[in-house]
């Protein structure tokens, strides 16, 4: 088991999500977030006085998927989320050791 | 000491109802500005957390520049020929319209008199007139920053206003209020009192309404509005609260819209119009609640302050004439009507109006004109329009002046509806209406006004030229 975890622009959730359905993933974990890139943030004025937004609020997307999905989930998640501009976002494939459906006490992929 | 004669008396008499007019005329107006306020909850309310302050901005600068733009030109087109105002002392300063003769009748197309507001014209009656005035056309203009919400160009929004307050309203309220043509098509023709709007249901309401559905045609829905194949996708406001607080500061201003409207405090009527009003908003309130449980297995909040509001503005023009019993139905009617026709737009015609304004303003604005053109029963509006005899509607036997009403909806779409199209294609051209889409989806505030209606804590840092230099800390310090 992966986890994928996304960071993506706001608005790209309807797309991503869409996506995602499309190669069989009807559940996700999403989280408002905020943080930084390359760019570091974006330049505003505030009553005439110039600011720095330093973190930009993003989205998180989180899906644990079974070994063999991960090229697909991520593939998905890329051609839905991708803008081309700078903040288009990452994503980060971990490890999973083990998963546990609460309510049957199901264990591994099938809990997912 | 001589006894003061009877002329002493009736004079002084005559002064004290005067003032007493002029005082019930301003606390009306106070009361019409301040739904400013409801306007900005109401539409803020509906709108997403990204384009609030964008939003709130729109509500309150359309004040500001509708009463520049309001002083300059647009008081006196309206009001410059209406003559003599009797309610103020007969005082007859704007007594210039521009009038066609057409087949050996008068046309009132506007007035001439008032630019600028000179001092010499600035009579007391002529100031409460404009102060009273101009919180009208504030409400109308008002109307589309709800309607064209969340994507609308604040540069746009700015000079679109403009000529909402110069030129497109005035227009019509003088063909109306002023002494212009619609008012005079029962001295005329013979069509009843003319077309009657006793508090502006079509003057104010459908010309807000109007404006609000064609702009928001022109802009095109929001950002994700529609899918591809042309589903409809939700966009709950984000405040619900505030679209609460907004509906019952708008019913609250509305006493003085309705029973000001009178422009006499003297006048015993006024108490007959509040409680008119306020049976309306009920009924639209209650209607809203039963046909959207009916149609959506719920009650929808949002629909019950929508059904209020529309209880409201569909009695805005008959609130004087009717009997309490029709003013129920009236408002019941156009609570029913508001629900259906927020969806026919949404669903059939494909207009995004993100917080209803065409349905209330616009549909229900012409329902209350038509309801006026049935429901008049006769016992109120002697002399009004030049024409004598009460006003009396369809059900009290009087069909003609239905038919002037009928005209007075087709005069307000015909004028409002291309004069929008024109403007917005005049400011299109020049700075364009619609935001760019990457503003769009980060939300106006920042992008139009520079700051988030709702600033985060989040940490920033100011640029690096004005960045103050690190502060050394000392050995010393350190050590105390």
């Amino acid at each position: 088991m992966k986890k994928i975890e996304a960071l993506v622009r706001t608005h790209k959730l309807d797309d991503v999500k869409e996506a995602l359905g499309h190669v069989g993933i009807h559940g996700m974990t999403v989280s408002e977030c905020r943080g930084f890139g390359r760019t570091h943030g974006k330049l505003e004025v505030y009553r005439g006085s110039a600011y720095t937004v330093e973190f930009v609020p993003k989205l998180k997307i989180e899906v644990v998927v079974p070994d063999g999905m991960v090229h697909q989930v991520m593939t998905a998640i890329v051609e839905a989320a991708r803008s081309g501009q700078i903040g288009d976002g990452k994503i980060f494939v971990t490890e999973v050791l083990e998963a546990v459906r609460i309510r049957t006490g199901e264990r591994g992929d099938d809990a997912l | 000491m001589a006894d003061p004669s009877t002329a002493d008396l009736a004079k002084q008499l005559a002064d004290t109802q005067t003032s007493m007019n002029l005082m019930w005329t301003l606390l009306g107006g106070f009361l019409v500005m301040f739904m400013q306020a409801g306007f900005a909850f109401v539409e803020t309310g509906l709108v997403r957390k990204k384009n609030v302050a964008h939003t709130m901005g729109m509500n309150v600068f359309v004040y500001a520049i509708g009463i520049l733009g309001f002083w300059a030109c647009g008081f006196a087109l309206q009001m410059g020929g209406v003559g003599a105002l009797s309610t103020f002392g007969g005082d007859a300063t704007l007594s210039r319209e521009l009038i066609v003769h057409i087949g050996g009748k008068e046309f009132g197309l506007f007035g001439m008199k008032g630019f600028f507001l000179p001092a010499a014209l600035f009579t007391a009656p002529v100031a409460a007139t404009f102060l009273f005035q101009m919180v009208f056309m504030d409400t109308a203009a008002t109307i589309p920053t709800g309607a064209m919400s969340e994507r609308w160009k604040f540069l746009s929004f700015v000079l679109f206003s403009v000529f909402v307050s110069t030129l497109i309203y005035p227009i019509y309220a003088n063909w109306t209020w002023g002494g212009g043509w619609l008012s005079m098509l029962g001295k005329n023709y013979g069509l009843g009192h003319g077309h009657v709007d006793f508090a502006g249901s079509s003057v104010v309401h459908m010309t807000g309404g109007v404006m609000g559905f064609v702009g928001a045609r022109t802009l095109g829905p929001r950002i994700g509005k529609y899918g591809k194949d042309g589903t409809v996708h939700p966009i709950p406001g984000h405040n619900i609260p505030m679209v609460v607080m907004g509906t019952i500061i708008l019913a609250f201003g509305w006493f003085g819209f309705n029973a000001g409207s009178t422009l006499a405090g003297t006048d015993p009527r006024i108490a007959v119009i509040a409680t008119n009003t306020m049976l309306a908003s009920a009924s639209g309130a209650a209607l809203a609640y039963l046909t959207s449980t009916l149609k959506f297995g719920k009650p929808d909040l949002t629909m019950i302050c929508n059904g209020l509001l529309a209880g409201l503005v569909a009695i805005t023009a008959p609130c004087a004439f009717v009997s309490p019993g029709a003013a129920v139905a009236i408002g019941a009617i156009a609570g029913a009507l508001v629900v259906l026709a927020t969806v026919f737009i949404e669903r059939v015609l494909k207009v995004d109006d993100p917080v209803g304004a065409s349905a209330v303003h616009g549909v229900c604005g012409a329902w209350g004109i038509v309801a006026l053109g049935l429901f008049a029963n006769g016992t109120y509006g002697d002399g009004l329009n030049g024409v004598a005899g009460n006003v009396r509607g369809l059900f009290y036997g009087d069909n003609k002046q239905l038919i002037a009403e009928l005209i007075g909806i087709g005069a307000n779409i015909l004028w409002v509806a291309p004069m929008t199209v024109l403007t917005l294609a005049i400011v299109g051209k020049l700075v364009g209406n619609r935001s760019r889409a990457e503003d769009e989806m980060a939300g106006l505030d920042v992008p139009d006004l520079g700051t988030p209606g709702y600033a985060d804590d989040v940490p920033v840092s100011v640029a690096e030229e004005e960045k103050p230099a690190p502060k050394a800390v000392g050995a010393a310090e350190m050590a105390s």
